[in-house]
């Protein structure tokens, strides 16, 4: 070795170790997007979220229909006048102005919390910690005297009144979610788009 | 940059060596492990095996999370990855490949150890490790390759395992005992995939562990086959021809894995199937326990072995011979170390016969390769059947000769090893 091959350039070295450790470092993570990206919802668990159409023909008022959008239930409640009624009755709730928009579209940011003013259409999991909600669609029975008809959680003990929205002292923090739907006939019901014209 | 010494007590690292010995590590496999400064290409693929199993291992974890382990679903969950997991086409890809080039650089990884004499004096357990994860890697491959539950997978498995009941006696029974039914069955897949993911990944890293662990005690063998541990600097105890593992090596290893990762992409993106090589197209065929596709093959690297099961002729009406003759076939890498007689370690010294017999090997594994992947009677058939050993398949009698120079090649090491003329070799290594 000659003495000039000695000499060793810190700085020459020093940019190479960066540059190559960058550069590995980037060719490393973009290998590690399609193993990242592998964990999320398939196109087949996408194809299964696809919107739902409900038959409602026969739910007469007062009845509630259970039916499934991307494997949680939902329920389709067709509200009699006197529980509508009742709706503006309901004190203690916890959000009755809806101020948390995320709970529902903007189309039923109103006070039956729907689009059509007698049937709800609400996701049946309790905001609290996702339990399945019971419905108590009748007044009083074994919810106690006080009770107006509504929905009650067994987990944690969570009510709601037939809008869906939590009353005060519950543990679960916000109204029940409405998801996106609309109408496509008298007869039908879409859950999971949101009505033409609307984001 | 900072000066520090290995054994710094202060910051971090210092209060990690104190409580684990991870410069200490570092140095005395990495910094401060001297390698023969005259390794060449065959020895980049060691390195490359360790990083096929690494990614093996990667891709592996990332298919089962969507992989079903069950007749019903098994098929379908597979190209469910192929078409709706986000990449999950590649990923698979990633582990076919990654199988058969694993056994490319195995299959390579081991012609380096029979060129340079690496099994020899004091290398022996070294060898037996490798020789056990050889094994066991053939196991992981087989295993493996039922899970897609295509027709090869199921009659591939079907054959193999059948292969059980010609050992004497308590053949049926065990046949019986590695399916867990009657039949190659969802039982069958479900302990298959036990193997597969946990059982021998799990010991294999041990066996790789273990392999590594022996090579450092006895310090890596180089082309010349010249222990650099016995010329050593006078005042550091440094072997004059040995360089540090880090930062030597790690670069050479990594212009390797660039140009091995070209290769292994290409294939990836161009020739997944590799014309039927890589991925077998019956396997895109559900399995199905009534219908045997007309030909069965092996995936490529089992072939030779397929074929020495093929062409050694019942005896007594029983097929063992055969399987036998592919288990020895196998197991005989095991006694190289003990076959060897010759005077000098590397194919460099070595005389001619050793040379004449390592190419008769090699063309002997890679003509029963081919064999393995057709048909026997590709090449026709000889006008008079030949007497005595029977067939009159060409092929046949060709996988036959091959089988016998492929046995030769050990059997008669101890005698051409020994009488063979070596040359001299020199104190010092040469680059």
């Amino acid at each position: 070795m000659t003495d000039e091959n000695k000499k060793i350039d810190l700085n020459r070295r020093k940019f190479l170790l960066t540059a190559t450790s960058i550069t590995g470092a980037i060719g490393v993570s973009a290998a590690g997007i399609p193993f990242v990206s592998s964990m999320l919802p398939s196109e087949k668990a996408k194809a299964a979220g696809a919107p739902v159409a409900v038959d409602i023909a026969g739910i007469k008022p007062g009845e509630i229909k259970t039916s499934e959008w991307r494997g949680q239930p939902v329920w389709i409640l067709n509200r009699s006048d006197e529980m509508i009624k009742k709706l503006d009755n309901n004190k203690e709730l916890a959000d009755p102005d809806l101020k948390v928009v995320s709970q529902q579209p903007k189309y039923c940011q109103n006070k039956t919390r729907s689009i059509k003013s007698n049937l709800l259409v609400v996701v049946g999991i309790c905001t609290h910690l996702g339990c399945a909600p019971s419905p108590k669609l009748l007044p009083k029975g074994d919810m106690g005297t006080e009770w107006e008809g509504g929905f009650f959680c067994p987990c944690h003990g969570s009510k709601f009144d037939l809008a869906g929205r939590v009353f005060k002292g519950s543990p679960a923090p916000t109204n029940l979610v409405v998801p996106p739907h609309k109408y496509i006939n008298e007869q039908t019901v879409l859950i999971g788009e949101d009505p033409e014209g609307v984001a | 940059m900072e000066k520090k010494s290995n054994t710094s007590s202060t910051g971090m690292l210092g209060w990690i060596d104190e409580r684990f010995p991870l410069s200490s590590f570092i140095k005395n496999h990495l910094t401060g492990y001297y390698a023969p400064k005259n390794f060449n290409f065959w020895y980049l693929f060691g390195a490359l095996a360790l990083f096929v199993f690494v990614i093996q291992i990667l891709t592996g974890i990332f298919l089962t999370m969507h992989y079903k382990p069950s007749a019903a679903e098994a098929f379908a969950s597979v190209e469910y990855i192929m078409r709706d997991v986000s990449f999950g086409w590649l990923i698979r890809y990633m582990h076919s490949t990654g199988s058969s080039l694993f056994f490319v650089v195995i299959y390579l990884h081991m012609f380096k150890g029979l060129m340079y004499g690496s099994y020899r004096k004091p290398r022996e357990l070294l060898w037996l490790f490798g020789v056990f994860i050889f094994l066991l890697l053939m196991a992981e491959a087989f295993f493996g390759y039922l899970l897609p539950w295509g027709q090869m997978s199921y009659w591939g498995a079907q054959v193999i395992v059948n292969l059980f009941t010609s050992v004497p006696f308590i053949g049926p029974d065990l046949a019986e005992w590695v399916r867990g039914d009657y039949l190659v069955s969802d039982a069958t897949l479900n302990r298959f995939f036990a193997f597969h993911v946990i059982a021998l990944p799990l010991a294999l890293a041990g066996l790789i562990f273990g392999h590594l662990i022996a090579l450092h005690e006895v310090g890596s063998n180089n082309p010349d086959g010249i222990e650099i541990k016995d010329m050593k600097d006078k005042k550091t105890g440094i072997p004059l021809d040995g360089i540090p593992f880090h930062p030597y090596y790690t670069i050479k290893d990594l212009v390797g894995l660039s140009v091995f990762l070209i290769v292994f992409v290409s294939i990836i993106f161009f020739a997944p199937e590799m014309g039927g090589y890589f991925l077998e197209a019956n396997n895109f065929v559900p399995a199905n326990p009534l219908v045997t596709p007309d030909h069965i093959a092996p995936v490529w690297y089992f072939t030779p072995f397929y074929s020495i099961l093929r062409a050694v002729p019942p005896l007594f009406n029983s097929q063992f011979p055969g399987v036998a003759a592919m288990g020895l076939s196998v197991l005989i890498f095991f006694f190289v170390p003990w076959l060897d007689k010759s005077k000098v370690n590397s194919i460099r010294y070595k005389g001619p016969l050793y040379k004449k017999w390592l190419s008769t090997f090699v063309i002997s594994f890679i003509v029963l390769g081919y064999l393995g992947t057709v048909p026997s009677n590709v090449w026709g058939q000889f006008y008079i059947a030949i007497p005595i050993i029977g067939g009159s398949d060409v092929a046949t009698i060709v996988a036959r000769i091959f089988t016998a120079t492929y046995f030769l090649f050990f059997i008669l090491m101890p005698i051409y090893s020994r009488k063979d003329i070596t040359k001299p070799v020199p104190k010092r290594v040469r680059m």
